[in-house]
């Protein structure tokens, strides 16, 4: 039985406005919308259609932190996911930490696939995917804009999205890829398949059963908002600009 | 400025005028009215009867230039600003502030508060939050013959002599021009939860509503419908929009086959938001409601939005319906007023009206939460007068005589005025008139609006004009 292992972060909606707290140590997170990493979601997506074209047998979706965390998995759930795993910690877990999970969950589970979204929108860090493949010594194709699985082969052909371009890539699986944002538009969870996920399992496990230390090894010292932005003016002519330029702005 | 948004109405002003102040517009009127001058007050246009263009030459009091919010009191949650403020704008200046305006409409990115008020507007939330009569806490309004009017209160409740603040809201601009408002505006819910369902008939659609009256309560913010055809050209003419239920995959080809003219009309898709201040009860309730809706068949289908992006998705199919029609050519637009259970059958006999002409659709959509009904017809070829006439006055006969209203929440304007006896009784029309020549004897605000002209109706009593 191949499956894929696909990794969801619950995490501020989008579309969501965010406040600082007043004490700058971090985001005000009461009473905000909270929704699946739009990253994550493409990455379910992908695996769900997978799955579609036979190319793989199960779609695990799996998420790390505090209880809460068990909506985002319903969620994955409901779009079509066939079991969930929450690794469940009240602990602020860093990249690497949750790339050190995620690797002791591939592990046990011996998927073909990790599917993981490129980056999350709160912590923008873009290094879990690839700190995985570091520690599992497996393949990473990062940025996926396209995947097609050759299962007689045992390899993946990926397109990926960089500076350049679009660069496609050949790798043996199992692998771990990220998605972006052009890879696919995920589907609406239906009415049927979330009455479903109800009744769908969600294995629960510790950090301490997967033997991972996931104590943090950095210390945020303190968040705060971008600096505003000025207003524009208007100039009237070169002379004014050539003024401004050398005396308020000082760059000539 | 001399154009409504559909590009139905034309007038031929040269002149168009954009006071900046309530004492400007004072000083307009008074002038306009020694030399009896007609003008034509306009907000956003975004009118949907022509009452915001000129029929003739009238002046344009353009209000955009009254684009000020006044004050907002974050405890009483009353705002107050000038009359030219765009309804989205001031959404977002109270959302900041925790508050959310008490309603909206498709149009809120260009209509004006004033606007607003003066066509009474009712929109998507009117279900939750009331209409502008009663959400409206005060108005300063000019009199056409350039009286300032300030009866603008932020007071909840204030039982001084008659309400005259209701004159100028659903009067179209007829008996004054609304130069600021105080409204009240309410907490912003801490929790929205939206859903899109899939119904097989509209017995079906009334039976999903009754639901969500019954399990979903106080906290059930908008029910909306819309039929097949009007899915259809949200999808064709809108770019970037899909239907939310319609499955790439290999269940789309049944799907298909299942909807599309099921023998009862079918499918049909229903809005159904709530708003709420706990996140857990509300989505607890709302899973007794589809857990319900879903075991005895009413809704075949759905989805719940998971974040804000799909929430604004959804909604931009029921939106956008309006400005789809547009992009395919000419609407024939009637927004009525009638007991739920008739809704549809409107719609299906007005469809057999036009089957005949080539590319003319009608399509039914609306606030089936409050009973209205918008009826469309489409005709890419553009307006008719073989059209107008299969649908006029069969439309407006039938709906008098279900005791509807020919116009729910888009008000008279031009294109309603002839037909106003359809709604309201001559002894009720006559007073109107009065009214109007009291407060307007020389008749220069917004003329040929609202009211029928002195040949529709029986005699009308004028006062001596001075």
């Amino acid at each position: 039985m191949s499956k894929v292992l696909v990794a969801v972060k619950r995490v501020i909606d989008y579309n969501a406005r965010v406040r600082i707290k007043p004490d700058k140590s971090g985001v005000d997170l009461t009473n905000v919308k909270m929704s699946m990493n739009p990253f994550c979601e493409i990455a379910v997506e992908e695996a769900l259609r997978l799955r579609e074209s036979k190319a793989v047998d199960e779609v695990v979706a799996v998420s790390l932190g505090p209880q809460q965390v068990q909506e985002t998995l319903r969620t994955a759930l409901a779009m079509g996911a066939d079991r969930a795993i929450h690794v469940s910690t009240e602990q602020q877990l860093e990249p690497l930490a949750v790339a050190k999970l995620l690797a002791a969950l591939a592990r046990r589970e011996q998927p073909l696939l990790c599917l993981l979204g490129k980056q999350a929108i709160d912590g923008d860090n873009n290094q879990t995917g690839q700190m995985l493949a570091g520690l599992l010594s497996w393949p990473q194709a990062t940025f996926a804009s396209k995947v097609e699985l050759d299962k007689a082969a045992g390899s993946a052909k990926v397109t990926r999205e960089v500076d350049g371009g679009l660069e496609t890539l050949s790798c043996q699986l199992p692998a771990v890829i990220t998605t972006d944002l052009r890879l696919n538009e995920p589907r609406y969870a239906t009415l049927p398949n979330i009455m479903k996920a109800k009744k769908k399992s969600i294995a629960k496990l510790t950090p301490q059963e997967l033997g991972v230390d996931v104590t943090q090894q950095l210390v945020t010292l303190q968040v705060e908002e971008p600096a505003q932005r000025k207003g524009g003016v208007v100039l009237g002519s070169v002379a004014q600009l050539v003024e401004k330029l050398h005396k308020e702005a000082k760059v000539i | 400025m001399n154009k409504d948004w559909m590009g139905k109405y034309s007038g031929s002003s040269s002149l168009g005028l954009r006071p900046s102040s309530t004492e400007q517009v004072s000083q307009i009127l008074a002038y306009c009215s020694l030399r009896r001058l007609a003008l034509v007050p306009q907000g956003g246009n975004t009118g949907l009867v022509g009452g915001s263009v000129p029929v003739f030459d009238e002046v344009v009091l353009n209000m955009s230039a009254m684009n000020k919010i006044l004050s907002f009191d974050e405890v009483s949650g009353v705002l107050v600003c000038q009359a030219g403020c765009i309804l989205q704008t001031l959404e977002e200046h109270v959302s900041q502030r925790g508050y959310i305006m008490p309603l909206d409409l498709g149009a809120k990115g260009s209509c004006h508060i004033g606007g607003n008020l003066s066509t009474n507007a009712g929109g998507l939330r009117l279900l939750r939050y009331g209409s502008l009569h009663g959400s409206v806490l005060g108005v300063e309004a000019v009199l056409p013959d350039g009286t300032v009017l300030d009866l603008l209160r932020q007071l909840r409740k204030d039982n001084t002599g008659y309400d005259l603040k209701q004159l100028f809201i659903g009067s179209e601009g007829t008996l004054g021009v609304i130069t600021a408002v105080a409204i009240q505006c309410a907490p912003k819910p801490a929790s929205v939860q939206l859903a899109f369902l899939s119904c097989p008939s509209f017995a079906a659609v009334q039976q999903v509503l009754r639901h969500a009256k019954q399990s979903l309560g106080e906290i059930l913010s908008a029910v909306e419908f819309l039929d097949q055809e009007s899915m259809a050209m949200a999808t064709q003419y809108l770019p970037g929009v899909s239907n939310p239920l319609a499955q790439a995959g290999p269940d789309a080809a049944q799907q298909q086959q299942q909807g599309g003219g099921g023998e009862q009309g079918g499918p049909f898709y229903m809005v159904v938001e709530t708003q709420g201040s706990h996140a857990g009860h509300d989505k607890e309730k709302l899973e007794g409601f589809l857990e319900a809706v879903m075991a005895d068949g009413s809704v075949a289908d759905g989805t719940l939005a998971e974040s804000q992006a799909q929430a604004a998705a959804i909604w931009r199919v029921r939106e956008g319906i309006t400005e789809s029609l547009v992009r395919r050519g000419a609407v024939y637009k009637y927004d009525l007023s009638m007991p739920t259970h008739k809704m549809y059958e409107l719609v299906q006999l007005v469809r057999q009206q036009v089957a005949h002409l080539p590319g003319v659709k009608a399509v039914g959509y609306g606030h089936v939460g409050d009973g209205n009904l918008h009826l469309n017809v489409s005709s890419p070829s553009g307006y008719s007068d073989e059209l107008e006439q299969l649908l006029e006055p069969f439309v407006y006969e039938w709906t008098a005589q279900q005791s509807g209203s020919i116009s729910a929440e888009h008000g008279i304007g031009l294109m309603k005025a002839p037909v106003l006896g359809y709604s309201k009784s001559s002894e009720a029309v006559n007073l109107m008139q009065r009214l109007k020549v009291l407060m307007d004897p020389h008749q220069i605000l917004n003329p040929y609006k609202v009211l029928p002209g002195v040949e529709h109706m029986g005699r009308v009593e004028m006062y001596d004009d001075r």
